[in-house]
């Protein structure tokens, strides 16, 4: 384990795609310890929507049957690291849906590690992020499933929108098995918004940037569905969108 | 309404419109006839502004503007529909907020107030029970999972909404069976049939003019129009073929 005091570089795998200059300003990171005891659920939602570097860092335990419903907005003005570790007891369930939107020449990023320490957890990653100028947006998502971890059932979404050809996504979903009986799924795309759609919504009245964002709207709401607090993230989401498009 | 004028066009430098001038007066409804790569489809996606399709000569007035000055929400807003031979499917995206949105900006570039979601929502139902599609249809997303023929009437829906000065109507009678044919005909013709108003139809086939009668009709031939006549000349195509009337 690295020294917690020195600042990461790029040999680091976590930090590959950092920002490092925007980190050293808020180096070193406290980490947030997280637990949801056996049996119990909760949800939790961060929503990064300011104007200096933010980097949090959360290690999570999740006990037997437990549960987590966490949601991330990854929207702020500079760059925006949030990194999750969380360790899954038996039957254990955790999501975590997260939205990245990165203008200018900003780096955001999402750092997942979710380990099924035990049989039969669930867990479900969903993230969507839209880059546009030189901006560079990142998931790098590992699953990792114990020894005797059987039942397992994982799956990263993992979706890009770059809105010009000068910004960059780097996703790197990983999966690293141990067990006999586990279900993984993975699914990875970088794209860009469906000319044919935006020209269809312009021939009947929509201006280019409302087009644009009612698309992205969409494409972010996919990363939401079904939080306690959909609604106000969608809100949150949409009103970083306009700094976008 | 419309005048186009020795109009020029290519789509990746390909020529494909070739000098096409034709004159459209409120109150008509043209039809373009004419075989498959004969520049139809060019000619609709060309008056909507599509990108990639390149105008390299001539000219376009609508309602005394310059049309191929405006960009393509511009024109929509001037009053120019264009019902696509292809609608698009928008995931994520429902008909009600896209058509709501749509015709809000339309109305702010011309000066008019935005209509409530209620306002709004009433006046979609009127035109769904015209086209007699469940409004239901409309909270779905924009055309996933439609029909050929269900997007078709979805595009007349959005016409009614919308409620044009101009439709340009790619192809609207494809996909559609005897009964949707009957339907889109009359959809056409309760909402663009007025003093006010005009339509271009572009179409392979006689039938749906049995449904909206013509006023003119055209052959449309190697990028220009090459005969225009009646109601009558559809019949004669039909029953000739191109090749032997467009000669």
């Amino acid at each position: 384990m690295a020294d917690m005091a020195l600042l990461p570089t790029r040999k680091d795998e976590d930090f590959r795609y950092a920002d490092l200059a925007a980190l050293e300003q808020v180096w070193p990171v406290a980490v947030e310890t997280i637990s949801v005891a056996a049996g119990e659920s909760g949800n939790l939602a961060l929503v990064l929507d300011g104007a200096v570097p933010v980097a949090r860092e959360l290690a999570i335990v999740l006990g037997e049957g437990a549960s987590l419903d966490l949601r991330v907005l990854n929207a702020g003005a500079g760059y925006g690291r949030i990194a999750v570790r969380i360790e899954l007891g038996r039957s254990a369930s955790f999501t975590l849906g997260a939205a990245q939107l990165a203008g200018g020449d900003q780096v955001v990023e999402i750092v997942s590690d979710v380990l099924h320490a035990a049989p039969d957890a669930v867990s479900r990653q969903v993230v969507r992020s839209v880059a546009g100028g030189q901006a560079t947006a990142n998931y790098l998502g590992k699953v990792r499933v114990a020894k005797g971890a059987d039942g397992t059932d994982g799956s990263q979404s993992v979706r890009a929108m770059l809105l010009d050809r000068t910004a960059t996504a780097n996703a790197k979903p990983e999966l690293e098995i141990f067990a006999d009986d586990v279900k993984c799924a993975h699914g990875c795309a970088v794209g860009e918004l469906d000319a044919n759609g935006l020209f269809y919504m312009a021939q009947r009245g929509l201006p280019p940037a409302e087009a644009k964002k009612l698309m992205l709207q969409a494409f972010v709401a996919e990363a939401f569905a079904g939080a306690p607090d959909e609604e106000r993230l969608l809100e949150a989401a949409l009103a970083a969108l306009g700094r976008l498009v | 309404m419309l005048t186009i004028s020795n109009l020029h066009a290519t789509v990746a430098d390909k020529p494909i419109l070739k000098g096409l001038s034709l004159t459209i007066n409120a109150g008509e409804v043209h039809a373009i006839m004419g075989p498959n790569g004969a520049g139809k489809s060019t000619l609709g996606y060309t008056l909507g502004g599509r990108p990639g399709y390149e105008v390299t000569g001539g000219s376009v007035e609508f309602l005394g503007q310059d049309l191929l000055e405006l960009e393509p929400h511009e024109r929509a807003a001037a009053g120019l529909f264009l019902g696509f031979q292809y609608p698009v499917e928008i995931p994520g995206v429902s008909f009600v907020q896209f058509l709501r949105e749509s015709l809000n900006a339309q109305r702010k570039s011309r000066g008019e107030e935005p209509l409530s979601g209620g306002e709004f929502l009433k006046l979609a139902r009127e035109q769904a029970a015209l086209l007699k599609m469940d409004m239901d249809m409309l909270k779905r997303p924009v055309n996933v999972g439609f029909s050929g023929g269900e997007k078709k009437r979805a595009e007349m829906v959005q016409m009614g909404i919308l409620a044009p000065k101009l439709a340009v109507l790619d192809e609207t009678d494809s996909g559609l069976d005897i009964d949707a044919l009957r339907i889109v005909g009359d959809g056409i013709n309760s909402v663009m049939r007025a003093p006010d108003k005009a339509v271009l139809l572009i179409t392979h086939y006689q039938r749906l003019l049995d449904y909206v009668k013509p006023d003119f009709v055209h052959v449309l031939a190697a990028g220009r129009i090459v005969k225009t006549g009646g109601p009558e000349l559809a019949l004669e195509l039909e029953e000739r073929g191109y090749e032997a009337v467009a000669a």
